[in-house]
């Protein structure tokens, strides 16, 4: 338990002395934020809060990349075998890179909200704790699946074809830039097997429908589970030495960890009132994006006569 | 032995069909400098990590102070320190760092600070891994294998790829820590190295010891001849120059032909009219007194070189 600490503190310093961490973890998403903010957003503080979900789950996404990489280049290096002829065991290893990468995302969270609500004038951010507790479960889960592609690969090259390939799924069938209500009705139902769209729904549900974090229940347990599995099983298969290699079997294991995830997608298509529940939020939006600018959006009243008499 | 900190019992080893370590066994003793010498590819380093608990034996029996490497837990690791043959930490971390947090990993451990005075690395407390000279970082891999206290030290290949005034650096080191009583193992490909370095010495070569004993045992071992190394201008036969006077042995190697002799100077006058009848002409000649290259090549048929 003490090693945890010791090499949280340490991981973090080098963190902060690597460029590349600092460039993907905080630059990227923020560039993401002004994007969907300026863009797809237009700068409409309605239509800025609709996309913040998927914003948040951007930077919390994130997470398993930088993790992956940073495992793997330890490995290959050799850095972890130094590590292995000390008193240090491969929980505390993966533990620290988890709760290192938690300490160090949350900042970028907290100015993602800070701009959207300043710069942005998003006066709500739904169900707060609900927030607090979807953003935290979502970094620590989605970090959780860096160290199982780590533990499944065994080159760099192999890593960045596998991390490629997820980052895509994750970024266009979660909901995450193409809102789910656009999908077809096939890619709907399999969407919600993706670990990424639990995320973006049980923030959707937090910040856009304002709701507990008890509404976001079965999203809640499948990224629970997922994170404790993620943990089992990268323990199961941690490997120290840079030659070594993944043999088939340990590969089956480490694809246990979507069984969660199809339970409970599974679960979801079986609910249909939720998914109906779930496209009122896109409805809405999307009324509002095709309805003219109105007085309660903010960077519109110059269009209004501020003199309009009222009725 | 019951003073041995380190028992290596027919250690056996293969990668796939390869048989890196055939059936080794030594044992290090409390206080002494133990060395593995061997070409590359003996098996040295597979039985230093075997020890080290980094690989598992495929058969055969090790204790490190009476501990099994695998499955003692930190006990184990709390005992030895070592530095693998090339070590590596993240670029970015300091040396002073690096001392701090491998120390905190122990119950006992060592002043950083100590370390780094004692290792010359001042100048660099402050620079990072990736700032270092080859010679400082392997000072600082030596310093780290000092952090815990250990009772037994294994260093593998200490001074490969550096060198060679680095390399006396770094034996000043290894002698100190030798004056001190520390018990080292250590694996080499350089003679000079384990005679200068080492109380005992174990010859490895195609993972088997072949000769184990103090440099002084193993060089009496090669029948006390002198050795001559002559190239011809025009090549000999193996036979003549055997039946040359004193001559006990004589093989060609790498071009040359290498003559053992109990008698040097009868050899040379004898050598040197049997190259005159034939017309032939001397290039060079060189005389060695025994040394454990001699015992090596005579072990070994082959010369210890990188």
């Amino acid at each position: 338990m003490r090693n945890i600490w010791i090499l949280t503190a340490i991981r973090m310093r080098l963190a902060m002395r690597n460029r590349a961490f600092i460039f993907f973890s905080l630059v990227m998403p923020l560039a993401f934020l002004f994007v969907f903010a300026s863009i797809f957003g237009r700068s409409m503080p309605q239509q800025v809060k609709y996309l913040l979900p998927s914003v948040l789950a951007l930077t919390v996404m994130g997470s398993f990349w930088g993790l992956s990489i940073q495992l793997v280049l330890f490995r290959e290096q050799g850095i972890l075998r130094r590590f292995h002829l000390a008193p240090v065991g491969p929980f505390a290893m993966l533990a620290s890179s988890i709760i290192t990468n938690y300490v160090l995302t949350i900042p970028t969270i907290v100015i993602e909200l800070f701009l959207v609500r300043t710069v942005w004038h998003v006066e709500s951010f739904g169900n707060l704790l609900g927030l607090v507790v979807m953003i935290s479960l979502g970094v620590l889960t989605f970090a959780s699946f860096g160290l199982i592609v780590a533990s499944v690969t065994n080159t760099m090259q192999e890593t960045q074809v596998i991390n490629n390939l997820i980052w895509f799924a994750f970024l266009f069938f979660s909901g995450a830039t193409f809102p789910i209500a656009m999908f077809p009705a096939w890619l709907h139902r399999a969407s919600v097997f993706l670990p990424a769209t639990h995320l973006i729904i049980g923030l959707q549900l937090v910040v856009l429908g304002g709701l507990p974090i008890w509404k976001a229940g079965p999203e809640v347990v499948a990224l629970v589970t997922g994170l404790v599995m993620s943990l089992f099983v990268s323990t199961k298969l941690f490997r120290w030495e840079p030659e070594e290699r993944i043999d088939r079997r340990a590969k089956l294991i480490a694809a246990a960890v979507v069984i969660p995830f199809l339970l409970v997608g599974v679960w979801e298509n079986a609910q249909s009132e939720r998914r109906r529940a779930l496209q009122s939020f896109f409805g809405s939006a999307q009324q509002r994006e095709s309805a003219p600018p109105s007085p309660s959006q903010a960077p519109a009243p110059q269009q209004q006569p501020p003199s309009a008499p009222p009725r | 032995m019951s003073d041995a900190i380190v028992q290596v019992e027919n250690l056996k080893k293969s990668y796939g069909s390869v048989e890196a370590v055939r059936g080794v066994s030594f044992e290090v003793r409390e206080g002494e400098v133990f060395g593995l010498l061997g070409p590359n590819g003996a098996g040295k380093t597979t039985t230093v990590e075997i020890l080290e608990g980094l690989r598992k034996a495929d058969d055969g029996r090790v204790r490190v102070c009476g501990l099994d490497p695998q499955g003692s837990g930190a006990a184990f690791q709390n005992v030895f320190g070592a530095a693998l043959q090339s070590t590596a930490l993240p670029e970015k971390l300091r040396v002073d760092e690096a001392l701090a947090l491998f120390a905190s990993f122990y119950p006992k451990r060592r002043d950083p600070d100590e370390l780094i005075r004692r290792f010359g690395l001042e100048e660099k407390r402050k620079a990072f891994y990736s700032q270092l000279s080859g010679g400082q970082k392997q000072r600082l891999a030596l310093a780290l294998s000092l952090v815990n206290e250990p009772r037994v030290i294994f260093l593998d290949e200490p001074t490969a790829g550096l060198d060679p005034q680095v390399r006396r650096e770094i034996y000043d080191i290894i002698e100190e820590l030798r004056q001190e009583k520390k018990t080292i193992l250590l694996t080499t490909h350089y003679i000079e190295e384990a005679e200068r370095l080492c109380d005992r010495v174990a010859v490895i070569d195609h993972g088997k010891v072949m000769a184990m004993g103090t440099p002084r045992e193993l060089k009496a071992r090669s029948a006390g001849t002198t050795r001559i190394e002559v190239r011809l201008a025009q090549p000999e036969d193996d036979g003549a120059l055997r039946r040359l006077d004193a001559v006990t042995d004589c093989h060609s190697l790498d071009g040359s032909y290498v003559l053992h002799t109990t008698h040097t100077p009868q050899t040379l006058v004898a050598l040197v009219k049997h190259l005159e009848s034939r017309g032939n002409e001397l290039q060079s000649l060189e005389i060695h007194s025994p040394s454990l290259e001699d015992v090596f090549i005579e072990l070994t048929g082959r010369r210890l070189r990188d």
